[in-house]
């Protein structure tokens, strides 16, 4: 995280969101679709709404977890 | 910073060698002074103090020395980057991300409970166990990972020291989850009894829940913060209402349990939450659960700030004698098996090998998420422990200790309390019963609602008004409740997963998790082992706690020491004996603590699982009835769960002592051995896959 005064806020909610979103298991999106673009051009690039319902299935589907 | 050690600036030196004064200054007040009471203050710098130096000089021993970390070698993240598991992340999400999965419960029970003897000795075991077994536990996991794919603790564990300890550890782990469970199920059955305002609230999750899930999936596919929000405003609502549902008698009725109804309800609603589809029920509560859990913690600490209140529990209580009424069992080694999560938890080992390494961007980053997260967990261990110890320590007295030991009236607890040293009136107990809207605050061990009482004074102490206090204390119930059941939920999930793993072996059909047959077969027996112990703990004549507290953080401790033993194997077989005891002396300790307490728990005379066992039998074979036991078949009952929990912390020990005896052998080989034997992955170095 570089800050400075300009960009600070925007860039700490930007911070805010992906660390809640990774926390409930959801990756950042913006970098999966960049990553296909570069790597799997070939692929079909799924819509958010598809994206976070294969994240949610797969959070769950493991023996990850949490604490007690 | 990570490879060569720089030679510290003047500013520097100055700067730690005050820190370290500050610290020692502080933690000698904590320590020393007697007689009168000190303020929390002093506690949290002394806390922080300690959490600064042992970042600053311990954890980096370990990571240029042990673990040699390596800023300029290619992470898993990179190496493997998919876009989804595999994701370089900013250093500071991967810290958040981290923190949010091991900080659960159990940091803010074990201090809790272990307030009974005072203040001082939790306090000294968080801070010498945090910087010298626990981070170094998760830090030293996260490093190992790192160099190998990411992989988990049981893959590491089958590949460092064989098939057979690699098994053996996954039962151990089954085992562990089933009574974490159970306990924690207990803490929300032991704060819902007879409290129709705090089910009401608990019970209003799952509709709020429901409608959540649609709304993600149909309405709003994906947008967590809006949906959340809503979710909370529906959440706070339901506290508010809830005081009318308690004040309605027609109402009260139909969320009036008693423990043995909510153990039920709760063993019903687990199952359904596991075989009902993710995005419905369990996914919508854990991320209400995942924000409301970091929004209280935050909200504890400024609590703790700007109330900074006086302990009132003494720094030393008599109960270290292992008389206290909230667990027994001496100082040694029971205060290290009560407090786990805070000071040293195995559970971390597993997050610690589960989805951080597969984030890490850069090696040097581990430091920070591994060592660093863990020491801010041991931070809401030192808050649980101020607002227990703030607490009038009759009042604390009143809700831990059970019914069968201080009696079930107001009258009865004060008189008992006080003839312990601490002077407490019936009116005292029954006033702050009415000032959190309950009716008694009697029987509620578990460590929620005392924490709930606790920060409900604080936070009334900074906001005063009419009636706030309740909805204080009904706020903090519901969180706490909240996510104990996401961790129910989750963990029977997960370990219907393991069961259906391990049955596969036996019958292949069971294995497959899309089944209809394997899946509900699998629920019904996970329900069925954590349900069983919650039962048990419901029925318990000590109040069900007492009991099952000292299995669950004999089992957590145990994980700790295993994930530990791992580390001190690895460093060996990497032939850097010069720092074995980094990882060797933490995993002895937790062995001696495990095996102490586990056999004290089977052979020793008054706190025994033994003893509990032949004391019902004996008054069997005599025809008489003990408390609180109704008939014959109650007396059988508590008979058998006695065995059955003699037979679990053998159980325990011999796993210990198995993973002991793999560990020293793969020690002794990797000793004799001229070369380094781990299993590492090769290094690629970071520049030759960085864009």
């Amino acid at each position: 995280m570089n800050l400075d005064a300009r960009t600070a806020p925007r860039s700490l909610w930007k911070w805010a969101v992906q660390t809640a979103r990774l926390c409930c298991g959801v990756p950042d999106y913006d970098v999966y679709v960049k990553h296909l673009r570069e790597h799997h051009p070939e692929r079909a690039v799924p819509s958010y709404g598809e994206f976070f319902r294969e994240r949610q299935e797969a959070r769950y589907r493991g023996t990850g977890g949490r604490c007690c | 910073m990570q490879s060569a050690i720089p030679k510290p600036s003047p500013a520097g030196k100055i700067l730690w060698t005050a820190i370290a004064i500050v610290g020692a200054w502080c933690l000698g007040v904590v320590a020393l002074r007697r007689g009168e009471p000190i303020n929390a203050i002093w506690l949290v710098t002394a806390s922080v103090s300690v959490f600064l130096i042992g970042y600053r000089f311990y954890s980096r021993l370990i990571a240029t020395r042990l673990l040699q970390l390596d800023p300029t070698r290619a992470t898993p993240a990179v190496l493997r980057n998919d876009g989804l598991d595999y994701v370089p992340t900013d250093k500071w999400v991967v810290f958040g991300h981290h923190f949010a999965a091991i900080a659960g419960a159990g940091p803010l029970v074990g201090p809790v409970l272990a307030a009974q003897m005072g203040y001082l000795p939790g306090t000294l075991w968080i801070l010498v166990g945090v910087v010298f077994a626990g981070a170094v536990q998760d830090f030293m996991i996260l490093g190992l990972s790192l160099r190998r794919d990411g992989r988990s603790l049981g893959h590491m564990l089958r590949e460092e020291l064989g098939e057979v300890p690699g098994v053996i550890a996954m039962i151990g782990v089954l085992v562990l989850m089933m009574i974490v469970l159970a306990v924690l199920a207990l803490v929300v059955v032991k704060a819902l009894t007879h409290s129709p305002w705090g089910t009401f609230t608990v019970a209003a999750t799952i509709p709020i829940a429901l409608l959540m899930g649609l709304y993600l999936r149909y309405f709003r596919p994906g947008r967590i913060l809006e949906v959340s929000i809503i979710g909370l405003v529906l959440l706070l609502a339901s506290i508010w209402y809830g005081k009318t549902v308690a004040d309605t008698p027609a109402l009260s009725v139909l969320f009036d349990f008693d423990a043995k109804g909510l153990a039920w309800l709760l063993i019903g609603y687990g199952f359904f939450a596991s075989v009902l589809p993710v995005w419905l029920l369990l996914a919508p509560r854990d991320y209400l659960s995942t924000f409301l859990k970091i929004g209280t913690i935050v909200l504890l600490a400024l609590a703790i700030f700007l109330a900074a209140p006086t302990l009132q529990m003494p720094a030393v209580t008599k109960f270290i004698d292992g008389t206290g009424p909230v667990f027994s069992g001496n100082l040694f080694p029971f205060l290290f098996i009560t407090i786990a999560c805070g000071a040293v938890s195995g559970w971390h080992s597993i997050i610690a090998s589960g989805t951080t390494p597969k984030l890490l961007a850069n090696e040097g980053e581990a430091r920070i998420v591994g060592y660093g997260g863990m020491l801010m967990e041991a931070f809401v261990a030192i808050m649980a422990l101020i607002a227990a110890a703030s607490l009038h320590p009759g009042v604390y007295f009143a809700m831990n200790s059970p019914g069968a030991l201080v009696g079930t009236t107001a009258e009865q607890a004060a008189q008992t309390i006080s003839t312990w040293g601490f002077l407490v009136t019936p009116a005292e107990l029954t006033e702050t019963a009415k000032n959190i809207g309950e009716s008694t605050i009697l029987g509620r061990a578990g460590g929620a609602p005392t924490l709930a009482v606790g920060m409900a004074q604080l936070l009334h102490g900074i906001m005063p008004g009419e009636g706030m206090m309740a909805l204080w204390y009904h706020y903090a119930i519901l969180f706490e409740a909240l996510f104990i059941l996401t961790t129910v939920d989750a963990g029977t999930r997960v370990g219907r997963f393991m069961i259906q793993e391990l049955a596969g072996m036996a019958w292949a059909p069971l294995k497959q998790t899309e089944s209809w047959l394997g899946n509900v077969v699998a629920t019904v027996i996970c329900v069925g082992l954590w349900g069983y112990f919650l039962y048990q703990g419901a029925v318990d004549p000590l109040g069900g706690i007492n009991t099952l507290w000292p299995l669950f953080g004999i089992a957590n401790q145990m994980l700790a020491a295993i994930a530990l033993m791992l580390a001190t194997v690895v460093t060996v077989k990497l032939k850097r004996e010069r720092f074995v005891l980094i990882p060797a002396v933490p995993a002895a300790w937790l062995v001696i603590c495990t095996l102490t307490a586990g056999w004290q728990k089977i052979f020793d005379d008054k706190i025994s699982f033994t003893a509990a066992a032949q004391k019902y039998a004996d008054a069997m074979a005599s025809g008489t009835l003990l408390a609180p036991a109704k008939s014959m078949d109650e007396m059988q009952r508590i008979v058998t769960n006695n065995r059955v929990d003699m037979a679990l912390t053998a159980l325990f020990m011999l796993l210990v002592l198995t993973m002991l005896f793999f560990s020293l052998r793969a020690i002794a080989r990797a000793w004799r051995a001229n070369h380094p034997t781990a299993h590492e992955e090769p290094y690629v170095a970071l520049s030759s896959v960085a864009p």
